[in-house]
């Protein structure tokens, strides 16, 4: 039996990146849907960008931005003493970027088909903007919540290159299962490969049909009505 | 009375209202006029949902709108019912009333229940409610957070006939019982007269004209000798030397003759007023 601890720090690093991803994705999905800015398309492209982008890219330049020998690095180590190359809050911080569209763009697309005559009823009955977001929107976009989420920690449990680049292949501390994947086929122990792709398949196929079973929930019960 | 002076326009070169008047304190006053007047930029200007360019709103001694400017909405004390409803799918009736009613708002929720016949289906979510019953759960919700100002926007025109005069005399009856202001967009003349203390006629985005019902469709003081009514024209026919207009007068057709030279200004879906002179009892 393989070591299953690859396993535990995948889903340990998809757990927080998702909770992270709902504290600061859905004000973000928010925004996009209501505020009229110039700078909208710009944050809507720099948002969507890790969809077209080779995840190595992105490790590349967060691994050159936060290297202990570079400005940002260098500040975070001395004033925070924190570390996030070749760690596993580097890991978060990455991934977080990274499946921030699969959070933010279902929310945002939710959030924008609903009539804005809910949103200025809830105002009308004297709820703030906050409280008629929370009251009446969001209720409104559950299964977009939900499909996002499960989206995100899903993407995140898949992620490769990103992972590699800014955090090694460090046993216990950086080493994910997508990587424990490629170790165990460049060191020829395929059984152990056989395991930890095994799990990862039945794993994709429950999270497309959750999403699935979702988004049919949401048809018939116009929950993003 | 509500004193209102508003120039507004969403972007340049859009629509663009401009409108001056007062509105008596605790009558219904109906704003009037065909579509793209104006009528619901209009009462989101009174409600605090646009934010005009510049103007003046008071509500007796209170400023809500003064330059740019405004009170927010949540501090209006409006009650005001959209015309798609804006019911909140996810909640039941009883929930959709209790929103704005507050923690101890629950005996006006059941009064409002009852009043609007509402209570056998409170537990329902409004998806399984009819037009009707969603009207009522709308007029309820505003209600219940005791509106000094309830603003109506088209609030009978996506129900069938018998409903309408339903709904008319339970809007009545309510305005009784709970003495707030309203103001109803409609462009309805039945439902006006049936409503209305005071009209404002809105005509591409100006205040063209304001008085009683009587006073601005009957003529002046109620002068009954003729009667105007709006109409769209459907079709536009040659009839030997005139030409037969074809509109149509609330669910009736009827068929006017025209010289070439008039027929020439309509189209088919123009709204038009005819004017009507005389009038026999049908035995």
């Amino acid at each position: 039996m393989p070591d299953l601890a690859p396993l535990w720090l995948s889903a340990r690093l998809a757990l927080l990146t998702t909770s992270i991803l709902l504290v600061i994705g859905v004000p973000l999905a928010g925004w996009l849907a209501h505020r009229r800015s110039p700078f909208k398309p710009v944050v809507e492209t720099l948002i969507s960008m890790p969809l077209v982008l080779p995840p190595s890219v992105l490790g590349f330049y967060l691994l050159l931005l936060l290297t202990p020998t570079g400005r940002l690095g260098g500040w975070l180590r001395d004033t925070l003493g924190l570390q996030l190359v070749f760690s596993f809050p580097g890991l978060v911080f990455g991934s977080v970027l990274f499946s921030l569209p699969f959070m933010v763009q279902p929310v945002a697309a939710a959030l924008s088909a609903q009539p804005p005559s809910l949103r200025e009823a809830a105002w009308t009955l004297g709820r703030s903007r906050l409280g008629a977001f929370l009251a009446v929107e969001l209720p409104g976009v559950r299964a977009a919540l939900a499909a996002g989420a499960v989206m995100s920690f899903a993407h995140t449990v898949g992620e490769f290159g990103l992972v590699l680049m800014i955090g090694g292949n460090i046993p216990g501390v950086t080493q994910v299962a997508s990587i424990a994947v490629y170790q165990q086929v460049e060191q020829m122990n395929y059984p152990a490969a056989h395991v930890y792709a095994g799990i990862l398949c039945g794993f994709a196929f429950g999270v497309v049909l959750i999403v699935n079973l979702l988004r049919r929930y949401a048809d018939r019960h116009g929950a993003n009505r | 009375m509500i004193r209102f002076a508003f120039d507004y326009q969403a972007e340049p070169g859009a629509f663009h209202l401009l409108a001056e008047g007062a509105l008596p304190l605790g009558k219904t006053t109906a704003v009037f006029g065909p579509s793209g007047a104006g009528k619901t930029t209009f009462l989101r200007l009174l409600a605090g949902l646009e934010r005009p360019h510049k103007g003046q709103l008071s509500y007796g001694e209170e400023i809500w709108l003064d330059g740019r400017r405004q009170l927010p909405v949540q501090q209006r004390g409006i009650g005001m019912v959209f015309q798609d409803f804006a019911l909140f799918p996810q909640r039941s009736v009883r929930e959709n009333i209790a929103f704005g009613a507050g923690r101890h708002g629950q005996p006006l929720v059941e009064e409002l229940l009852a009043l609007t016949g509402l209570a056998p289906h409170a537990a329902q979510r409004p998806a399984s409610l009819s037009g009707g019953q969603r009207q009522r759960v709308a007029l309820a919700r505003a209600l219940a957070c005791r509106p000094r100002l309830l603003l109506l926007d088209e609030p009978l025109s996506a129900l069938d006939l018998s409903l309408r005069h339903e709904l008319r005399q339970m809007l009545r009856d309510m305005q009784g019982r709970f003495a707030f202001t309203t103001v109803l967009v409609s462009h309805d003349l039945a439902e006006v007269f049936s409503l209305a203390d005071h009209v404002l006629q809105l005509t591409q985005g100006r205040v063209t004209a304001q008085g009683s019902p009587a006073e601005l469709f009957l003529g002046a003081g109620g002068d009954r000798g003729r009667c105007l009514l709006h109409a769209t024209v459907l079709a536009v026919r040659p009839a030997d030397v005139l030409w037969r207009v074809s509109v149509q007068v609330g669910q009736e057709l009827v068929d006017v003759l025209v010289s070439a030279a008039e027929a020439q200004a309509l189209s088919p879906g123009q709204t038009v007023v005819l004017s009507a002179g005389a009038l026999s009892v049908q035995s």
